[in-house]
């Protein structure tokens, strides 16, 4: 029994949410300093379980398996392939930048906490011990190896995250105090309903896995490598309506989740009302878990369904890149303009998933990484420069370059990366995505070049109507960027560059892990017509 | 050797990343550190020149591969570089005309408070360009050509307290996005049909698939070329890009960025050879924007304006010559490097000019300077007569050679082609010789009379009002612009002057350099090949018809310029030159056509989103479970315990599954 790393990894933030939840009024500085401490020895851990991977070695590694609900199937059964192990990288890269950068975001005036402060009104505690919550579920989300496991975790999230929408809302609002809190509380039962009416769906497609299994191979299972193996052997065979029903029920969940087009409503209320440092916990952080369940999931288990439902899938997603940008350049609202540029990103990342190529899904997950990194230096600058002034209102700036140079600067960096500039992360992911979606699909691939053009479109404008021309009256006195948000900044565009010349490390480990995908699938990648081969390159050199 | 490959672009990348992340203590010294790390690279040029001139035609090309860049599988995106006579060719002109081009900025931009911060963005393009001209396969190419738009992006924009700027340098890249979107596409047409987008294999197995793919990847090709080139139907951002500092006009947007169109094609040849429709097209938007520019050239009374119309023109001309294949390659790159020479020397000469005037643009309110800037004067005229191809002069050389070749294409299309090709010389001397003169020569037309007002116009002129470059900026020390002060003209100072003096020797001397025994053909043959064709007329005729249209356009010009005084307010004017001043009214046909319905779409979609899309959803899951009536009763707070309720009942089910396990 060696060392069981992913659940020390999971469980780490776990505890730590409680000991920060723990922490007396007092201490709430202690608390944002333990929180900070937490999410760091997380990714520490995280770092280790990148480094313990072995690209070469089997398909899941660190794996765990307990028995667990015995009756009913259920096993605790974790494990990481490379796409798992780069999201769990992920997730704990970004909790610390999102602590740091909300280091403030909960903090009541002494005032308001008037005399019930010292006693049970303690936001900024509850505030730290929400994300690194939803930190513990997403981890154990990417390590589970058994569905029902990863079922529960899917589901847990959305009461931290409802809590973190619906209680700690964006100061930075035009209207008054209580219209906010209506419009918040909207954006949280929103999200809350989206994502349960998706989870209850997926939740009968889950029991109506562990019918066939119970049905066909005499007992029940929810395990992944058990799933696959009676297949592989010819044991458990599903009737093709079977597959294709319980496969809907899957996507559905996940499609709320990522947000595919026209299940996307809830992303733009949600995001543009609760706080920076949370908007980019849902859509850097848990909407991930919406696109890697589709590709260890859905394809996993489902593949003949897959094929089949792939062309409406590409249609939705290309229709998701295109529709996201077009509203993106329509938004007055800085967080809602960044909320549907991430719909146009999940669409590529829906669109690399299914084109079923090689370079499709290894841009497709080397996406969700990078599209995490961009979206949170993109977003969380964004919030250092909503909370100077006061409101989200892209028509309330001007001229910002002109008093804060490094602010700006550093907004025009995550803006380029959420265009994909070339040298910046996002670029290597989507144009592999481009090309592996084209090499199948050309015309969707062509429908989606259209979206590099818009996503320069809603960037640009965003940047030149913030932080160019004459300055904005009441912005005179505008302070910089300052220690503590230059530290959240400045990493993730160190990373932004680092990913975007030299992605060898990520894309080792995520490539044997799209090889097993696709052999799950069994698809090849599309040959090319007049293949130059090894020996004529040789020849040329 | 191979090494040194690598260091010519990693010279100005470390620049460029020590000036912008260096912050205040570099504000002293960085624009030296800038101009020596773009003289290094230029110095590293000069030796790979100097060891590939030791081996023969045949092997000179060097290859360094660097590291893997993105490898996924079937997917080898490598940065590697390749160094061969073509690339040489535009190392040169890239380091040597950029670090002159440096130089002149230290002057320059003396004043500028964000001085340091201009040297890093030049040295970032020098970078981009370098790579884009060095990679070894095209989507390292695309690499440093969308850098390079960034760079020019900074660069346009770099007052971006003037809206005009920002605007200005949103459009430039945005339009490009365009083009690149056809490079990305190429690219991907290349990954499919040959599973590899380095240069060699790709052009070595172009011969083995259809003509259709070829002319497929071919027009993408020339869509990339038409957005960073600025030809028809991409052009409408040039004009705007002079909103820029003037060594960035001279620098991006004449002599190099802006020429990576004719780069892309000359070096996509085997391609285009054996797409004949493809080429077609390429002439066609060469001879297209080669009037295009020329007639916005002559309208246009701010006199970058009007260089940025010629500097379109001009790249009309190379990119011709390019659509006509073997005939034409090697001419348009002749013609690329002797116009960087004398474009450059010409906006650098502008920009002089617009030193000693306060930061005015307007021509009309120039005059008779050629005594009070001599230097500027002689390096600008030796620019002119090099661009209208005065014989003798580098323009001759080149231009000469692309109308030859244009007829030499042969049929019906030769005789059309070199038609245009004529008639844009003879359009090119007059819009030059117009600039000359209302520039240098004349009655000075900026004196004030004693009430302060320019001596015969009226204060209020809508479309003309004076763009003082920096003066708006509190930062700068030009304080005093506006219409009360009268300019006092002077010569620049020597960092500006040397410059505009070895550009200008360049004017003069490198076409005839370049023809003489055909060296400038003999260099690049090895790369692009070369064929004479079979041009109905002989060499003398061409030349003499050139020469014969040449003076025409002067004696035109000085007709309408030089006979009688300039009017200070410019006259109302034909049709065809109002809409030429409107740049042929591009702006108003890309409004028209693209910015509204872009508008009312996204407007509506807007609408759509909330009302149909939100309500559709809301409305098939009441279907099911009564949400949507639920929904909107979010706020008296119904739902909240519905969804409690939902939750719980989800937590229950969970529970039960738990203590199944108990049981």
């Amino acid at each position: 029994m060696s060392f069981p790393l992913l659940t020390v990894t999971a469980a780490l933030p776990a505890v730590g949410a409680i000991a920060t939840a723990a922490v007396p009024a007092a201490g709430r500085v202690a608390a944002k300093w333990l929180a900070l401490a937490v999410s760091l020895a997380t990714l520490v851990l995280a770092g280790v379980v990148f480094a313990r991977f072995d690209p070469g070695g089997d398909r899941y590694q660190l794996t765990e398996s307990h028995a667990w609900i015995a009756d009913f199937g259920v096993r605790y059964e974790l494990g990481v392939d490379g796409i798992g192990a780069a999201l769990i990288g992920l997730t704990a890269l970004l909790i610390p930048f999102i602590v740091l950068a909300g280091w403030r975001d909960a903090d009541v005036p002494d005032a308001e906490a008037g005399d019930t402060r010292g006693r049970r009104w303690r936001p900024t505690q509850g505030f730290f011990a929400l994300i690194l919550m939803v930190e513990a579920m997403v981890i154990i989300s990417f390590a589970a190896t058994d569905v029902f496991l990863f079922y529960i975790f899917f589901e847990a999230m959305l009461i931290p995250m409802y809590f973190l929408i619906g209680g700690f809302g964006d100061r930075a609002h035009a209207s008054s105090e209580d219209e906010a809190a209506k419009q918040r509380s909207y954006a949280a039962v929103k999200f809350l309903l989206y994502n349960l009416a998706g989870g209850l769906i997926m939740l009968a497609a889950v029991v109506g896995l562990y019918a066939a299994t119970a049905d066909q191979l005499g007992e029940g299972t929810f395990s992944l490598a058990r799933i696959a193996e009676a297949r592989a052997s010819g044991e458990l065979e599903l009737a093709t309506n079977t597959e294709r029903l319980l496969f809907l029920g899957f996507f559905l969940a996940f499609a709320v989740k990522a947000p595919l087009w026209p299940l996307h409503t809830w992303l733009p209320n949600a995001m543009g009302e609760s706080t920076a440092p949370v908007a980019v916990l849902i859509t850097a952080v848990v909407d991930k878990v919406g696109t890697f369940a589709m590709l260890r999931f859905c394809l996993g288990l489902f593949p003949e369904a897959s094929s089949w439902a792939t062309p409406v899938i590409l249609v939705l997603a290309v229709i998701s890149v295109i529709y996201g940008a077009l509203l993106a350049i329509a938004q007055r609202d800085i967080k809602r303009l960044i909320a549907y540029a991430s719909i146009s990103h999940f669409g590529f990342i829906v669109m690399g998933i299914f084109a079923m190529t090689s370079q499709g899904q290894s841009g497709a997950t080397l996406y969700m990484v990078n599209h995490g990194i961009s979206t949170a230096a993109l977003l969380l600058v964004a919030g250092f420069l909503i909370s100077r002034r006061g409101s989200r209102l892209i028509a309330d700036y001007g001229g910002v370059q002109k008093v804060a140079p490094v602010l700006a600067g550093t907004f025009l960096v995550g803006g380029l990366a959420t265009l994909s500039l070339p040298g910046l992360a996002p670029f290597v992911s989507e144009f592999l995505v481009l090309v592996g979606t084209f090499s199948r699909y050309p015309v969707i691939g062509i429908v989606a070049t259209l979206g590099i053009v818009l996503a320069a479109l809603y960037v640009l404008v965003l940047y030149q109507r913030t932080m160019t021309g004459p300055l904005k009256a009441g912005l005179e006195k505008m302070p910089d960027l300052r220690l503590r948000e230059l530290a959240v900044a400045g990493p993730l565009i160190a990373l932004l560059l680092f990913l975007g010349f030299y992605p060898k490390p990520l894309t080792d480990v995520v490539n044997p892990a799209v090889e097993h995908t696709l052999s799950d699938v069994e698809k090849t990648d599309p040959k090319p017509d007049v293949p130059v081969t090894a020996h004529d390159a040789e020849a040329a050199k | 050797m191979e090494n040194l490959i690598g260091l010519l672009v990693a010279a100005p990348l470390l620049g460029a990343a020590v000036l912008l992340c260096g912050g205040k203590r570099l504000d002293r010294a960085g624009h030296w550190l800038g101009t020596a790390l773009a003289a290094a690279s230029f110095v590293i040029g000069v030796v790979l020149f100097a060891d590939m001139l030791g081996r023969d035609g045949e092997e000179r090309a060097l290859h360094s591969h660097v590291f893997s860049w993105i490898p996924v599988e079937g997917f080898q995106a490598d940065v590697a570089f390749q160094l061969d006579q073509l690339s040489m060719t535009f190392v040169l002109l890239i380091s040597g005309v950029g670090t002159l081009i440096h130089l002149y900025s230290v002057g320059y931009m003396e004043h500028d408070a964000r001085r340091r911060r201009f040297f890093g963005y030049l040295n970032l393009f020098l970078a981009a360009m370098l790579l884009l001209v060095l990679a070894d396969n095209y989507l390292l190419l695309y690499a440093g050509w969308e850098g390079v738009g960034l760079a020019s992006y900074l660069l346009i924009g770099f007052w971006q307290h003037k809206p005009s700027a920002a605007t200005a340098a949103k459009k430039a890249f945005i339009v490009n996005r365009v083009g690149d979107m056809g490079l990305s596409i190429a690219i991907m047409l290349m990954f499919t049909t040959f599973g590899t987008f380095a240069f060699e294999p790709v052009l070595a197995g172009a011969g083995e698939t259809s003509e259709g793919m070829l002319t497929a990847i071919g027009l993408m090709l020339l869509l990339a070329a038409c957005g960073k080139s600025a030809q028809v139907p991409l052009q409408s951002w040039l004009g705007d890009a002079m909103e820029g500092p003037t060594p960035v006009s001279a620098l991006i947007h004449a002599a190099t960025m802006v020429t990576a169109g004719v780069y892309l094609i000359t070096r996509s040849g085997a391609v285009f050879n054996g797409a004949p429709d493809a080429q077609l097209v390429v002439t066609i938007v060469g001879a297209v924007t080669l009037i295009f520019g020329a007639i916005v050239g002559c309208a246009k009374d701010d006199i970058k304006k009007a260089l940025a119309g010629s500097t379109m023109s001009q790249i009309g001309y190379m990119v011709l010559a390019a659509g006509l294949g073997p005939i034409g390659y090697v001419f348009a790159i002749m013609h690329l490097v002797t116009h960087g020479f004398f474009k450059a020397g010409l906006f650098l000469g502008a920009g002089s000019v617009m030193h000693g005037m306060n930061d005015e643009v307007d021509m009309r309110k120039y005059g008779g300077l050629r005594k009070y800037m001599p230097v500027t004067f002689v390096t600008f005229g030796l620019g002119y007569l090099a661009i209208i191809g005065f014989p003798g002069l580098s323009g001759f050389w080149s231009k000469d050679k692309i109308i030859e070749a244009a007829f030499a294409k042969g049929g019906t299309e030769g005789w059309i082609l070199g038609g245009v090709a004529l008639l844009g010389a003879a359009i090119t001397a007059y819009y030059m010789t117009r600039v000359m003169l209302m520039t240098f020569f004349g009655e000075p037309r900026w004196k004030r009379d004693a009430s302060g007002a320019v001596a015969g116009a009226s204060p209020q002129r809508p479309d003309v009002e004076p763009v003082a470059e920096n003066a708006a900026d509190a930062d700068t020390a030009h304080p005093a612009t506006g219409a009360a002060a009268e300019p006092h003209p002077h010569e620049s100072p020597k960092s500006m002057t040397i410059p505009m003096i070895v550009l200008a020797f360049g004017s003069v001397f490198a076409g005839g350099l370049f023809s003489l025994n055909s060296s400038f053909v003999h260099w690049l043959e090895p790369v692009t090949g070369h064929d004479h064709g079979h041009s109905p007329l002989s060499a003398a005729a061409v030349t003499s018809a050139t020469v014969v249209v040449l003076l025409t356009g002067v004696a035109l010009a000085w007709a309408q310029y030089g006979r009688r005084p300039v009017p200070v307010l410019a006259p109302r004017g034909s049709l065809l030159t109002r809409a030429a001043r409107r740049d042929l009214l591009q702006d108003d046909f890309n409004h028209v056509a693209l910015v509204k319905p872009g508008e009312y779409l996204t407007r509506g979609l807007v609408y759509v989103d909330a009302k149909a899309v939100d309500g559709a959803v809301n409305g098939t899951a009441a279907a099911f479970g009564g949400l949507s009536g639920r929904m909107r009763k979010v706020q008296n707070g119904f739902v909240r315990s519905y969804a409690v309720s939902m939750f719980g009942g989800t937590a229950v089910l969970i529970a039960a599954t738990l203590l199944m396990r108990a049981v």
